[in-house]
């Protein structure tokens, strides 16, 4: 409540155009469509929460904004420059463009001390300034005060909010002007989680950082997002302010999401099965076949329950506004 | 899909002193190691549980609750030292003869680990291993083994054909519905679920609690399930309790403590969950300051006096019991109950 919406600039920070990441099937199997047609813009000073059930391809999203997988399709801007995919071209886009993994993903090496994992970046791109003071600086930013204290300390010797404070200073270090997080906070405990999630605020209050938010939790996106982005199945289904789509959701799957929440309030749509194969898309509205507003006859009612079979909804603008890909919510 | 009421003497004991009755626990202790390095990681904590009741545990990472799910059943490693009464059914399982405590395992109360999905044997087909316990505890036949592995899939909502597969072809939400019926498999009377969803998304995470919650209802089981997290504890269970440095310092309806918990750090705790929706929430994450204290070195008086908002100058020299807290509601906080001790700042 301290802070308002930054107005989103009129040319995003990062931006994906048509991007599609497709996997080749093993010994012939169907083609995985991780990411299969994704418009998404980031602007300065935005953080953005990508939700979504595990497998919809958040991760992959995320991994070919930071120039790590190339896109099949489509292309990825950052400051209005198409992204290079040269050796020379990603080095730099890594500098201004840095991912923060959850620390028990392993990211912190065991052997390594505090210091050496915040410098290790600085001595990739040969930082040419005072090192010392850099991690300093980078470790003070991040809720480690005094810094100095625990230069000399190993992973284990810290808790595991220290631990993941410590994986922010070294993408902070290099002083990038966004941050993909995913999943920052997924296994810390309710009491440390709010701690690092006033920490990426405060970032973004401060030095204008940009972020993406990988995560399946849409209380995050509720504590610090501007805007989110729901996906399913490859596809951003809904995207708006937070303030929108979390409390006036549209798109039935987004509502779904919602509802299974403890905190809902609502009789909770629980989504049945497993998460949807990248594999095997069916045609027709990506969500059909698990879509309660189709099964319970509203759709057929609202005259569109042909189209949700048939008809593909078209792929959202990347923008600030209100969107939603459904034939249903958008009938009215 | 109701069971028959089991016929057993012990129920009539535990009966006999009054509701609830399955599972009583009382001045519980674990203590890892000894000496200089001891570490007291359950520190005396009563509890009750009752056929059909779901108790939630909460706490923050090292508060002692796996520690106090495994004391139930005696699987905490040898240098590990225990006191206390655990009574199942009116029998201490602290005191049981070995064999006795293997068929209470099965039977009595069992146990879904945290992590446990990946626990899974993964050279054995998933339906082979629900069946084993079956087949050792009940000596039934190879072919009753298969039916009953049969039957609990179904109950646990993955069709029977799975049980020909191995756990790498099942996801992680299978896996776990694969070890809960592994649980269920000698009709215990008593689950202990330790952080259950805890790894899952959202949707499988509701897709696993509603099951363990219909379970619960049809067959007349008592739930302790912990977590970490209090709003899922809130949604799923009856009474929550509120665990913090090895001890219970809060416990009541869980609905009302996760509303409006007693004890600051049960406060400080549900105030670390979102409300989607709540302006106060919105752009305002909140955490609790400090650090978990270290169980080797714990801090005198009120354990939580350190991280405390509200602490009082007595705080720091008095340890505080549970007292009652409202209408079945107790909380162990200087200020709850109480009048503020004199010379002390009131609230
Ligand atoms: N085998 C052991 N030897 C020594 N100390 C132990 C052992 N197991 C646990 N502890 C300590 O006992 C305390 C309680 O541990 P426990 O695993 O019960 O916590 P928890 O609440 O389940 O935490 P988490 O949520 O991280 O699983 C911790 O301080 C832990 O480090
Ligand atoms: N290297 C890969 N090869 C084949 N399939 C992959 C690969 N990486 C991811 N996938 C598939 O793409 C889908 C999306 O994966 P991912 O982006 O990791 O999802 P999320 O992060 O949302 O959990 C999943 O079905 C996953 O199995
Ligand atoms: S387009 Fe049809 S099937 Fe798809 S989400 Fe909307 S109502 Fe459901
Ligand atoms: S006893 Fe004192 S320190 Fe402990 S919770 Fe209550 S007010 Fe805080
Ligand atoms: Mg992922
Ligand atoms: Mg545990």
């Amino acid at each position: 409540m301290t802070t308002t919406t930054p107005p989103a600039g009129p040319v995003p920070l990062l931006s994906a155009a048509e991007l599609k990441v497709t996997f080749p099937g093993r010994r012939g199997a169907a083609s995985a469509r991780a990411v299969d047609g994704v418009d998404l813009d980031i602007g300065t000073g935005e953080i953005v929460a990508l939700v979504g059930e595990s497998g919809c391809g958040k991760t992959t999203l995320a991994r070919a904004l930071l120039g790590l997988v190339p896109p099949t399709r489509g292309r990825v801007t950052f400051a209005r420059e198409p992204l290079g995919y040269g050796a020379r071209a990603l080095k730099a886009y890594r500098k201004r463009v840095q991912l923060v993994l959850q620390d028990p993903s392993g990211s912190l090496n065991p052997r390594h001390t505090v210091y050496d994992a915040v410098a290790e970046g600085l001595r990739i791109h040969a930082h040419p300034g005072d090192e010392r003071a850099a991690v300093a600086e980078a470790l003070s930013r991040a809720g480690l005060r005094p810094p100095e204290r625990y230069f000399a300390r190993y992973p284990h010797e810290l808790s595991g909010g220290q631990r993941q404070r410590v994986v922010i200073a070294g993408a902070l270090v290099l002083e990038p002007e966004l941050i993909v997080a995913d999943e920052p906070v997924a296994s810390l405990d309710a009491s440390v989680r709010g701690e690092i999630l006033a920490l990426l605020l405060s970032l973004r209050d401060e030095l204008g950082l940009s972020a993406l938010v990988v995560t399946h939790d849409l209380g995050l996106a509720w504590n610090i997002a501007d805007r989110v982005a729901v996906m399913y199945l490859g596809r951003i289904v809904e995207t708006g302010p937070v303030e929108e789509v979390l409390t006036a959701p549209q798109h039935p799957y987004t509502r779904a999401l919602l509802s299974v929440l403890p905190e809902s309030g609502e009789e909770p749509v629980v989504l049945m099965g497993e998460p949807p194969d990248p594999s095997r898309i069916p045609d027709g509205c990506r969500f059909h076949a698990r879509c309660q507003v189709l099964a319970s006859g509203e759709a057929a009612r609202a005259g569109v329950d042909e189209r949700c079979r048939t008809d593909s909804p078209p792929v959202l603008t990347g923008g600030a506004a209100t969107q939603v890909a459904c034939h249903w919510a958008t009938a009215g | 899909m109701k069971r028959a009421p089991r016929a057993s003497g012990v129920v009539e004991a535990a009966g006999a002193r009054g509701a609830p009755g399955l599972l009583e626990i009382r001045d519980l202790r674990v203590t890892y190691g000894s000496g200089a390095s001891a570490v007291p990681a359950v520190r005396g904590v009563d509890l009750a549980v009752g056929p059909g009741q779901k108790l939630g545990i909460a706490g923050e990472s090292g508060c002692g609750k796996s520690t106090l799910a495994l004391a139930l059943l005696r699987l905490l490693p040898s240098s590990a030292r225990l006191s206390g009464e655990i009574l199942l059914d009116g029998e201490d399982v602290l005191t049981m003869k070995w064999g006795r405590l293997r068929a209470v395992r099965w039977a009595g109360a069992s146990i879904v680990f945290q992590g446990a999905m990946h626990s899974l044997n993964a050279v054995h087909r998933i339906g082979d291993q629900i069946a084993e316990p079956v087949l050792l505890h009940r000596r039934a036949t190879p072919a009753a083994g298969r039916a009953r592995a049969a039957e609990l899939l179904e109950q646990v909502g993955l069709p029977a054909a799975r049980a020909d597969a191995y756990p790498h072809e099942l996801s992680g939400g299978q896996r776990q519905r694969v070890m809960i019926a592994m649980a269920l498999a000698c009709d215990p009377r008593l689950i202990v679920a330790d952080e259950p969803t805890t790894a899952l998304d959202v949707m499988i995470q509701a897709q696993i609690l509603r099951l363990i919650e219909r379970l619960v209802a049809e067959q007349d089981i008592g739930l302790l399930m912990i977590s970490h997290d209090l709003a899922v504890l809130a949604d799923t269970c009856d009474r929550l309790a509120v665990m913090y440095a090895g001890r219970i310092v809060e416990e009541g309806p869980a609905r009302a403590v996760y509303d409006a918990a007693e004890h600051p750090y049960g406060r400080a705790l549900s105030a670390a969950f979102p409300r989607i929706g709540d302006p106060a929430s919105r752009r305002a994450p909140r955490g609790l300051p400090g650090d978990p204290p270290d169980p080797a070195a714990l801090p005198s008086g009120c354990t939580f006096h350190p991280r405390c908002p509200v602490a009082l100058d007595v705080c720091e020299r008095e340890d505080q019991p549970l007292r009652e807290a409202g209408p079945g509601r107790s909380a162990a906080c200087v200020r709850v109950g109480a009048a503020v001790p004199a010379g002390e700042q009131p609230r």
